[in-house]
């Protein structure tokens, strides 16, 4: 049945076409990576003559030559300590009651579909969560407390998910093991799943701590002021963060600004880079620790 | 046994193109119907798939070693052997798609109709003409229809769809259990049902060579059974190549059987005298399952 | 730690450890700080619960005071957002078509890219060029979003206004068009995961056919992911949707109907970020109107997070 004259295979052009569509794909794939390169060039001309020793040390000012960031790098200093003091325990705490404890059924599974739905909620939604609750209700005013607190809630899902996975990779045999010796719940999980998968979990902290950094609208509404020349000295203290600083002096119409703003930028993706960075050492520190 | 159709008026082999796929006569039994032996030298010297010291390697780990074997026109071939012998992978050089897996390398030649199938050929069009049906019904996630037609489209089939799917579904023993719901998604149907959908969607590209790896191991008997004779009508128009463990199954549908054993082959005969009278111990052995 | 049984053995031998009448019933496990350290446990994880219906409920509680003075229908129906001037207007329509607006734009940018680039990452590139793209992208990913606010205002829109006459400096293509960037890692990794998981043979069963690769790319497992592909992009739309700080610094502040990507837009985030960074009283009307966008802003990014998870677990089922 060879009736090769209905077939039209044409192999030459399609492949050609495969050939300029594989092209097209690479180009697509590498778009995103010059935005990343233009855009980071781009800050780092802009930015680099105003970095210096006075531009950290010196507070904001309306004069763009005596303008700093002291009370931003301060302020954000203060938010990430705090929110990780908030956001850990619990979050951990959570993620091992819904890995280790609860009952598998609807209930847990409604939890989960929560916590994946509180992930996607925009941040600028918990800003409003924090203003009423924290704010207004709980009366912190515009302090770093309402802001941690907002904040904790706001990477309170990322931080349970990760730690779950993170305990979810521990091989189900150190459980078995330690409860075939008789240990209760709680001692195999403090004894034997916490060390273990405390990699993971700092990994995962740490990228949302990263998060937390960048985040600008939640304390935007919750009163973080963009314009703060004191340092806070207790955590009911009004404050501002690296973000909100940037945010401030890019929306100011004159050039210098700008370039300040850029050097804010600089500042803050070094400490993200330092962030990242000590995760991705962590994870590899005790990974090859564990192959031991 | 095999059934042996001749069509009236055929004249069997062609012997210019080596094209023996318009029906004819098949099996070399003198006792049946006035096939002379001289068809043998004839038919060996324009052997459909022809294979030449074949080696083959995944990696460092020789899989294959100097296969050198015949299939014939119109019959049905089958491989057998234990697992791991290379029966599955000899099938898969046979239409280049060993290729698809990174790591391999072959040496050898492999020939269809006397052209070299490796050397200055296309794998595209090679697979186009030597077609594969997989252990487990692999249709795609389309409708019955859009299953049948799907490579016929691909290359360029410019005559009419119904007309097509129709033939091709006939000659898959599928048509009428389907007829009436051509749109319906292939996954409604049943296991053995799927297969035979895959058949004839290979068959809808007009190869001249089928390929099944073990066609029938994913299904129950009731489809199994269907799915042998729906091959030993097909073997008419299409030379057939059949991996299989179940020697029963080898002695149902195949004309000559291959028996393989740890990358050799070891046997290659007529099924009935390989399965009464087969030459080496180790085949007898197999046979006659002291292992498997 | 100490993880001894706790069973008692009655005198003996030290040698006879099991010897002894151990004391079974004791129930370990239901200790009284067992029990206490499983509901601390899970009183946090409860936390998690009472976040979302505190969100919920202060958005509908505080929009309650907002629609005591403004009707559903003028909110749904009015095209002005007037609440600064004094002849005030509270139809929702300009805010939502700034949102929309800027999310249609980021989607012509990030749906086709992040899937070309979901592609080539998942079939074409070799590993070693994986091994720099993937960490590429998540880097891209985790650029705080008000240096791309930066980046829109700062460079996006000089570049365009070259090209682009009447070009506003706060307007709503570039803010779109970074927005689109933003999630263009969101689309690309989900994407991937989506097209990974066809299983093999299918694609097998198209090379077996005599299909290029682009074929069996483009017709066998495109399709086969396309609610993992479509579910992706739901995600990524409703992250776009609740983007706030690139719109506030580079879409503008005004709220304008209008489908005109050159004009400046205000969207429903940056209305709530600039009540905030404004001075309208506490217990005003306006003041109160922001909790009313919000709640329209958090039940549209709900409900299409919903439907890509309810597409991602159908889809999951069905290979």
């Amino acid at each position: 049945m060879q009736q090769n004259g209905q077939f039209d295979e044409r192999l030459k052009q399609r492949r050609r076409k495969g050939l300029i569509l594989g092209s097209v794909f690479f180009v697509a794939t590498v778009f995103g990576l010059v935005v990343l390169v233009t855009l980071i060039v781009d800050v780092v001309i802009k930015g680099a003559q105003w970095l210096d020793w006075e531009f950290l040390t010196s507070f904001p000012s309306r004069n763009p030559e005596n303008a700093g960031i002291y009370s931003a790098i301060v302020g954000s200093a203060w938010m990430i300590v705090l929110t990780a003091l908030i956001s850990v325990p619990i979050g951990v705490a959570s993620a091992i009651y819904l890995e280790e404890y609860a009952k598998r059924g609807w209930f847990l599974k409604l939890i989960q579909i929560n916590i994946n739905n509180l992930a996607g909620i925009p941040s600028v939604i918990f800003g409003i969560l924090g203003l009423a609750v924290f704010v207004r209700l709980f009366a912190l005013e515009r302090s770093l407390l309402a802001g941690a607190f907002t904040m904790a809630l706001l990477i309170l899902p990322i931080i349970i998910i990760s730690s779950q996975e993170a305990l979810r990779a521990v091989p189900s045999g150190v459980r078995e093991s330690a409860f075939a010796l008789g240990a209760t719940r709680w001692q195999v999980i403090w004894s034997h799943l916490l060390p273990i998968s405390a990699p993971g979990i700092m990994t995962g902290v740490i990228l949302s701590l990263s998060r937390a950094i960048g985040e600008t609208a939640p304390l935007i509404m919750i009163g973080a002021l963009t314009f703060i020349a004191f340092l806070p000295q207790s955590a009911m203290d009004q404050f501002t963060v690296l973000p909100i600083q940037i945010f401030n002096w890019t929306s100011r119409p004159q050039p210098e600004f700008q370039g300040l703003a850029a050097a804010g930028i600089i500042v803050l993706m070094i400490a993200l880079f330092i962030m990242n960075l000590s995760a991705i050492l962590l994870r590899n520190y005790f990974e090859r620790y564990r192959a031991q | 046994m095999t059934e042996k159709t001749a069509a009236a008026g055929d004249t069997g082999v062609d012997v210019e193109t080596g094209d023996s796929s318009r029906g004819g006569v098949s099996g070399f039994r003198n006792d049946e119907t006035g096939v002379m032996s001289g068809d043998r030298a004839r038919d060996v010297a324009t052997a459909k798939v022809r294979v030449e010291n074949l080696d083959f390697w995944y990696g460092t780990h020789h899989v294959l070693k100097s296969i050198t074997l015949d299939v014939r026109a119109n019959e049905v071939t089958a491989f057998i052997g234990p697992s791991g012998c290379g029966k599955s992978t000899l099938l898969r050089c046979l239409n280049r798609m060993n290729e698809l897996i990174p790591d391999t390398r072959l040496e050898g030649r492999v020939l269809i109709d006397g052209r070299d199938i490796y050397e200055n050929a296309d794998p595209v069009m090679v697979r186009r003409r030597i077609g594969m049906v997989f252990q487990k019904p692999n249709p795609f996630p389309k409708s019955i229809f859009d299953n049948v037609i799907w490579g016929a489209l691909v290359n360029g089939y410019k005559g009419d769809r119904d007309e097509l799917v129709e033939r091709c579904l006939r000659q898959a023993a599928l048509w009428d259990e389907v007829k009436d719901r051509l749109d319906d998604q292939a996954y409604g149907l049943s296991g053995g049902q799927q297969q035979r959908l895959c058949i004839a969607r290979t068959l809808a590209v007009q190869p001249d060579v089928v390929l099944m790896d073990e066609p029938a191991s994913a299904l129950d008997p009731i489809a199994t059974a269907k799915l042998e004779e729906t091959i030993l009508k097909l073997k008419q128009r299409y030379t057939i190549v059949v991996v299989t463990h179940n020697m029963q199954q080898a002695g149902r549908i195949s004309d000559r059987t291959a028996f393989f054993y740890m990358g050799e082959l070891i046997e290659m005969d007529d099924t009935e005298q390989l399965f009464t009278r087969p030459s080496k111990k180790r085949t007898e052995d197999y046979i006659t399952g002291r292992f498997g | 730690m100490n993880i001894a049984p706790t069973q008692q053995s009655t005198g003996g031998t030290s040698g006879e450890y099991y010897a002894g009448k151990a004391n079974l019933s004791a129930n370990v496990f239901r200790s009284p700080k067992e029990r206490a350290i499983e509901y601390a446990l899970g009183f946090c994880a409860l936390i998690s619960v009472v976040t979302t219906l505190g969100i919920a409920a202060v958005l509908v509680y505080e929009s309650l005071n907002f629609f005591a003075e403004v009707s559903i229908i003028e909110f749904l129906t009015e095209t002005r957002w007037t609440p600064q001037f004094s002849e005030k207007h509270f139809g929702i329509w300009p805010l939502l078509s700034g949102t929309l607006l800027i999310t249609a734009i980021a989607a012509l940018v990030a749906l086709p890219i992040g899937l070309m680039s979901a592609i080539f990452i998942a079939e074409y590139s070799p590993k070693r060029l994986r091994q720099v793209l993937k960490p590429g992208l998540e880097l891209l990913a985790g650029i705080p979003t008000v240096v791309y606010g930066y980046f829109a205002l700062t460079f996006v829109t000089p570049l365009l206004q070259p090209f682009i006459p009447g070009l506003n400096v706060y307007n709503a293509l570039s803010a779109g068009i970074v927005v689109g960037i933003m999630i263009i890692p969101m689309v690309a990794s989900l994407s991937e995961d989506a097209i990974r998981s066809v299983p093999r043979p299918l694609a097998e069963a198209g090379y077996a056919l005599g299909a290029t690769k682009i074929e069996v790319v483009l017709r066998v497992m495109v399709p086969g992911a396309m609610s993992g592909i479509i579910a992706s992009f739901i995600l990524a739309l409703s992250r776009a949707i609740g983007e706030t700080m690139i719109v506030t610094l580079a879409a503008g502040a005004m709220p304008n109907l209008t489908m005109n990507p050159t004009e400046p837009v205000q969207t429903m985030t940056a209305f709530i970020v600039n009540v905030s960074l404004g001075d309208t009283p506490q217990g005003t009307v306006q003041f109160y109107s922001l909790f009313a966008v919000g709640l329209v802003l958090f039940l549209i990014t709900l409900s299409m997070n919903f439907v890509a998870n309810w597409i991602i677990q159908k889809y999951r089922e069905r290979y």
